[in-house]
């Protein structure tokens, strides 16, 4: 089931036809178990470069376990997965690093480091990759601009709001400009106006050329943006009604 | 690698207590060790000192006659390994023990005759000190005609050096049971502080950071924390030593040996150590986590 991005339109109906060279993502028949649990059955998915896809459903449908396996979080129990070229059944451990640097991930608990502050918090991602001192304080500083956090930059975690919090998480899921984002439950905890907020990044960032990937139990959400919607319902990926 | 140091000392900083204790700990270890180094140190300074001053006590017959006394002194140049030989008369050997004695000079003044036998002091040339060569130098003078009796303390020297090896050895066995407690001290730490940092850790992991990355600021906080411990340890010795050095040296004949403190080159080896024992306690132990 390859996904294509373009055109854009809420809750985009326009059939999805194959663009095997395009895609970023390949998902070949995916199981996931835990236990006797089947977490994903049968996931055969082509995610093409510059989509912006919803990964939809209601909770424990999978959504999260589809996102992880991306990133290899969780093994695969069958099935291929490739990512940029990557196939992650054959990676080696020393590989793994490299895989996590085309993705930035966006958690619904923010997963920000409390004993850091937001400017280290975000750097993190430029330092682990070994980028000079100037370069790195100049894309976290510019990126933290980007999404209104520039004054917060030696506040701690704890001390911000939920909305800023996340406002961090996407700043350093973006700043080492990942071929792909991630985003998991990325407005789960937030109000409306902060929710709106992280979707305008999302939004922007998807215009700069990455490729997003959102996986929301909120239908509110998915009315508001302008993605497509693959549904997940136990673990299996059911096709749009229209295709 | 400046990001990595600053994130060592910032976690340091952040577990200050968890730290100390291991700081202590190396700090106390490696003050126990070296003060066992600073203490053989002297005692083998002290024994080179007595070995460089043992003389060989040749005793004549009571009926040497003058010419064999000068035969045996002839043959007893020709040895090797003899500096120096002298020779002391019963009339001097008296002598000298009523200036040694001054109290008890009036039970010497009773004397009918004098006990004491002639005799020659032979003194070693400076490779000849070692208990065997004398040894063997003494066996053949004893085997030389007119000879009574040698002496040089033959028997204490080598219940000195046997007890010397032994207490080096009780030393080794003490270095290296600290050395071991010590790495798994360091280790005991880093794993706390690894487990408090797990969260941590995995968002690192997450975004991309290998795992050097992420190990290098833990290997930089044991040697941190070993050559915090040391340069502690050795000023406490140093400390010690300056307020207690002093008096032993008024005990002992300044003659003798002056007691000194650890050479440069040994402070230098138990910081080098001390670094590689944090090294290695953080190695192992981010190495199993």
């Amino acid at each position: 089931m390859p996904v294509n991005a373009k055109p854009r339109g809420a809750f985009s109906r326009v059939p999805l036809e194959s663009k095997e060279k395009n895609a970023v993502i390949r998902m070949f028949h995916v199981h996931k178990r835990y236990g006797a649990k089947q977490a994903l059955v049968d996931v055969t998915l082509d995610i093409v470069k510059n989509a912006f896809l919803y990964i939809s459903g209601p909770s424990g449908a999978g959504k999260s376990t589809l996102l992880k396996l991306l990133y290899l979080a969780e093994p695969v129990s069958e099935g291929q997965i490739i990512v940029d070229g990557m196939n992650l059944s054959r990676i080696s451990h020393r590989r793994i690093p490299l895989l996590r640097r085309k993705f930035g991930i966006i958690f619904q608990d923010y997963k920000l480091i409390p004993t850091r502050t937001v400017y280290e918090n975000v750097a993190l991602v430029l330092e682990a990759r070994g980028q000079q001192r100037a370069m790195v304080e100049k894309k976290v500083k510019s990126m933290l601009r980007v999404v209104g956090m520039k004054d917060r930059l030696s506040a701690y975690p704890p001390s911000l709001s939920g909305g800023e919090q996340q406002r961090v998480a996407v700043a350093r899921a973006v700043v080492g400009d990942p071929t792909i984002i991630l985003a998991d439950e990325p407005t789960g905890s937030l109000d409306d106006d902060s929710a709106a907020t992280i979707l305008d990044l999302l939004d922007q960032f998807y215009h700069r050329g990455a490729t997003v990937v959102v996986a929301t139990h909120d239908r509110s959400l998915l009315e508001r943006g302008n993605g497509r919607v693959l549904q997940l319902r136990q673990g299996r990926l059911d096709l749009p009604a229209d295709i | 690698m400046r990001s990595s140091i600053q994130r060592a000392i910032k976690d340091i900083l952040e577990n200050r207590f968890l730290n100390a204790i291991t700081i202590i700990t190396m700090a106390l270890s490696v003050l126990i060790v070296s003060a066992f180094g600073l203490f053989f140190l002297n005692v083998q300074d002290l024994f080179d000192a007595w070995k460089k001053g043992i003389r060989i006590m040749v005793y004549l017959a009571p009926a040497t006659t003058e010419t064999q006394r000068l035969e045996i002194g002839h043959r007893l140049q020709a040895f090797d390994g003899i500096q120096d030989i002298h020779f002391v008369s019963k009339a001097d050997a008296l002598r000298l023990m009523r200036k040694r004695m001054p109290r008890q000079s009036s039970l010497l003044d009773n004397l009918k005759e004098n006990p004491l036998p002639d005799a020659f002091e032979v003194t070693l040339v400076s490779d000849s000190h070692s208990p065997e060569k004398i040894e063997l130098l003494a066996q053949r003078i004893e085997g030389l005609p007119s000879v009574a009796e040698v002496e040089y303390g033959q028997q204490w020297i080598e219940r000195f050096a046997n007890f010397f090896n032994l207490f080096k050895l009780a030393g080794y066995g003490m270095g290296t049971l600290f050395f071991m407690a010590t790495v798994f001290i360091t280790a005991n730490t880093i794993r706390l502080v690894l487990y408090s940092r797990r969260e941590e850790i995995q968002i690192m992991r997450l975004v991309g950071a290998t795992d050097t990355f992420i190990k290098v600021p833990y290997y930089l906080e044991g040697l941190i924390q070993g050559l915090m411990g040391s340069l502690i340890g050795i000023a406490l010795l140093y400390a010690a030593f300056s307020a207690v050095g002093s008096q032993f040296q008024q005990n002992l004949s300044a003659e003798m040996v002056l007691i000194r403190f650890l050479p440069l080159s040994f402070c230098g080896g138990i910081i080098g150590g001390g670094m590689v024992i944090g090294l290695l306690g953080s190695f192992f132990r981010s190495n199993s986590s």
